[in-house]
């Protein structure tokens, strides 16, 4: 990423095996960042993909997708609480 | 940086330990409400902080298998019957919190009654009622629920109010019992409704903790599969059919005139079972008996007695006194009885333990005295007597003797001479006289004790008293007889 962008309030992490690609969290997107793969997960599914910038870290997909480990949503932290979980370390740095 | 902000809740497994399929996903369909739900209670559960402390109880349905996915306690209990299972939870354990999760199928068809009857109880209770508008696990019959004209395997031109009636609208229909505390009714289907449902869940959960009574959720819950629809449009199908039908909001809130509401949990102690049935503490002093020190012969000590005959005989009141008696005197008993269909003319028998030892249980399969007054009850019971026992009989009734010669076996014609003193009515007490007086096992003073306690005309008193002397003689009298014979 370059230093000059904004970076995304959020972010999600879609485990692929636990999608059953019902599409819900698709339609449930309103900044319309995901969508649904052409390949197949393990068991036959089309899995939800994250289109790698967009996300608000509303959470909706969350609360849209029926499977309890498929989606995790992360969001931006502001650079103070940052800074404050840093030094506890609790965050999970994912940049 | 960022930071994991919505994520699998602590109140469900990390893995799932189902027998079939992966152990990472549910089993529910694509799209499945079930699902959702799941998470928004867990969620609420982890907010709560009451991991710990759920105990989730799920009856049939598709989420029969919750127990595989929910961290907390779970009991999976018959079809319909959560809402008496989670009575039992919550009010032997008042502080836990405790889910009734039931499917309409479940919950408004073979458990209307139960929903009906806890709801009205006002259960502190938090359930949760899945309306899918149809039988998901069966394969798509239609639920109470069903909407006019919807289309089920069951109810394959759709459903038609001539034959199948109305749609039922169970939380309205709950909601007019005084009882409910918070009836709320909520939806999966978009972005809204879902938060609006997470609420609710919530809602209905802190209803509990606070102890405001029963909360009752219905969520509106696409079933893709039984519906034959893409998750998408199982999610409008709700939109457009079933909200027309089963208006959103809360129906029903109490909550704020309602504190308190958990039963108190009942502390049952031997004193206070005494206390309820009148006993006073003279009559309930531990059972102390010995036969040590008594004239009973080893052979008749720690009874296991069978009671037999027509009903009408007195066979059930006779073992009844028998364990009273025992009781009085110290003994462990129990009686059990045995009813046939008929309250009269069918046959009858009960069970009786008079034990210096604790009674492990009121079944006896191998009675060491049999009492029977009928000829099929003897018939029935002689050859289950061990060896080495003793079978009295009434001898006026049964014509022919039990065959075993491994017992000691004792005619009494009861019958006769309870008429003979003045009413055949009498001729169970001729038996039990007969017994005490063969065995020496209880004393004849506390039988008339009891006797005295239980009968308040006198002339009934004095009638049974005239009944035990009379069967105690014959005892003695046979004895004499076999005695003399066997010299
Ligand atoms: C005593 C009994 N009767 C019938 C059944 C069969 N049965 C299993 S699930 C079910 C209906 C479930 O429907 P619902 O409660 O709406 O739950 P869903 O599957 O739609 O989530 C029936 C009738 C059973 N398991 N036990
Ligand atoms: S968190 Fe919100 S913005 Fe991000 S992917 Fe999910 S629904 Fe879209
Ligand atoms: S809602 Fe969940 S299961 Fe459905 S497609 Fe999205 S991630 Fe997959
Ligand atoms: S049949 Fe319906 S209720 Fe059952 S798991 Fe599938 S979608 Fe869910």
């Amino acid at each position: 990423m370059k230093s000059e962008e904004k970076e995304d309030r959020g972010r999600i992490d879609i485990s692929t095996e636990e999608c059953k690609g019902c599409g819900l969290c698709v339609e449930a997107c309103a900044p319309n960042v995901m969508q649904l793969s052409d390949g197949f997960n393990s068991r036959g599914y089309h899995p939800a993909v994250y289109l790698g910038s967009g996300c608000t870290g509303c959470g909706v997909c969350f609360f849209a997708c029926p499977e309890p480990g498929a989606i995790t949503v992360f969001t931006l932290l502001s650079p103070a609480k940052a800074a404050e979980a840093a030094s506890l370390s609790l965050a999970t740095t994912t940049l | 940086m960022y930071a994991k902000s919505f994520q699998r809740p602590k109140s469900l497994f990390g893995e799932f330990s189902r027998k079939s399929g992966d152990h990472l996903t549910t089993h529910y369909c694509p799209g499945c409400g079930h699902g959702n739900l799941h998470k928004y209670i867990a969620e609420a559960i982890d907010e709560l902080g009451m991991q710990d402390r759920t105990v989730l109880v799920n009856p049939v349905g598709c989420s029969v298998f919750a127990y595989y996915y929910f961290d907390v306690g779970n009991i999976q209990v018959p079809h319909g019957r959560a809402p008496a299972a989670a009575t039992a939870v919550k009010r032997a354990l008042p502080d836990s919190l405790v889910i009734s999760y039931q499917g309409d199928g479940d919950l408004a068809a073979i458990g209307g009654n139960e929903i009906l009857h806890c709801a009205n109880r006002g259960e502190n209770i938090t359930v949760f009622f899945v309306n899918n508008a149809i039988y998901g696990m069966t394969g798509g019959q239609m639920a109470p629920t069903t909407l006019l004209g919807q289309r089920t395997s069951t109810s394959p031109t759709g459903r038609q109010i001539l034959e199948e009636g109305f749609p039922m609208h169970v939380s309205e229909l709950l909601a007019s019992l005084e009882g409910p505390s918070y009836i709320e009714r909520v939806g999966l289907f978009d972005n809204k409704s879902r938060m609006r449902a997470r609420k609710a869940v919530k809602k209905g959960l802190q209803n509990q903790i606070e102890g405001r009574g029963f909360s009752l959720i219905e969520v509106l819950s696409p079933c893709p599969t039984g519906w034959g629809l893409t998750p998408t449009d199982a999610c409008n199908w709700v939109k457009e059919n079933l909200l027309p039908v089963f208006p959103l909001g809360v129906i029903k809130d109490v909550t704020a005139d309602r504190e308190n509401w958990n039963r108190r949990r009942l502390e049952v102690t031997p004193e206070r079972v005494a206390e309820v049935l009148g006993i006073t503490h003279a009559t309930a002093e531990k059972r102390t008996a010995t036969w040590t020190d008594s004239n009973v012969a080893t052979c008749y000590r720690d009874p296991r007695i069978k009671l037999a005959g027509f009903g009408g005989q007195g066979v059930l009141f006779l073992g009844k006194l028998l364990a009273e008696v025992g009781m009085r005197e110290g003994f462990n008993v129990s009686w059990l009885p045995s009813y046939g269909p008929e309250m009269r003319g069918g046959t009858a028998n009960c069970a009786v333990n008079i034990s210096t030892l604790p009674v492990g249980s009121p079944l006896i399969s191998d009675p060491s005295v049999l009492i029977a007054t009928n000829r099929p009850s003897l018939d029935k019971f002689a050859p289950e007597v061990v060896s080495g026992g003793v079978i009295l009989y009434d001898s006026s009734l049964i014509d022919t003797a039990p065959t075993r010669d491994d017992v000691e076996v004792l005619a009494v014609p009861a019958t006769a001479i309870a008429d003979s003193i003045g009413s055949p009515k009498v001729a169970n007490i001729v038996m039990l006289g007969a017994y005490i007086g063969l065995t020496n096992v209880l004393p004849k003073e506390r039988v008339v004790a009891v006797i005295e306690s239980m009968t308040k005309k006198k002339a009934l008193v004095e009638l049974n008293i005239k009944a035990i002397d009379a069967g105690i003689e014959h005892a003695s009298k046979a004895h004499v007889a076999e005695d003399s014979w066997a010299v």
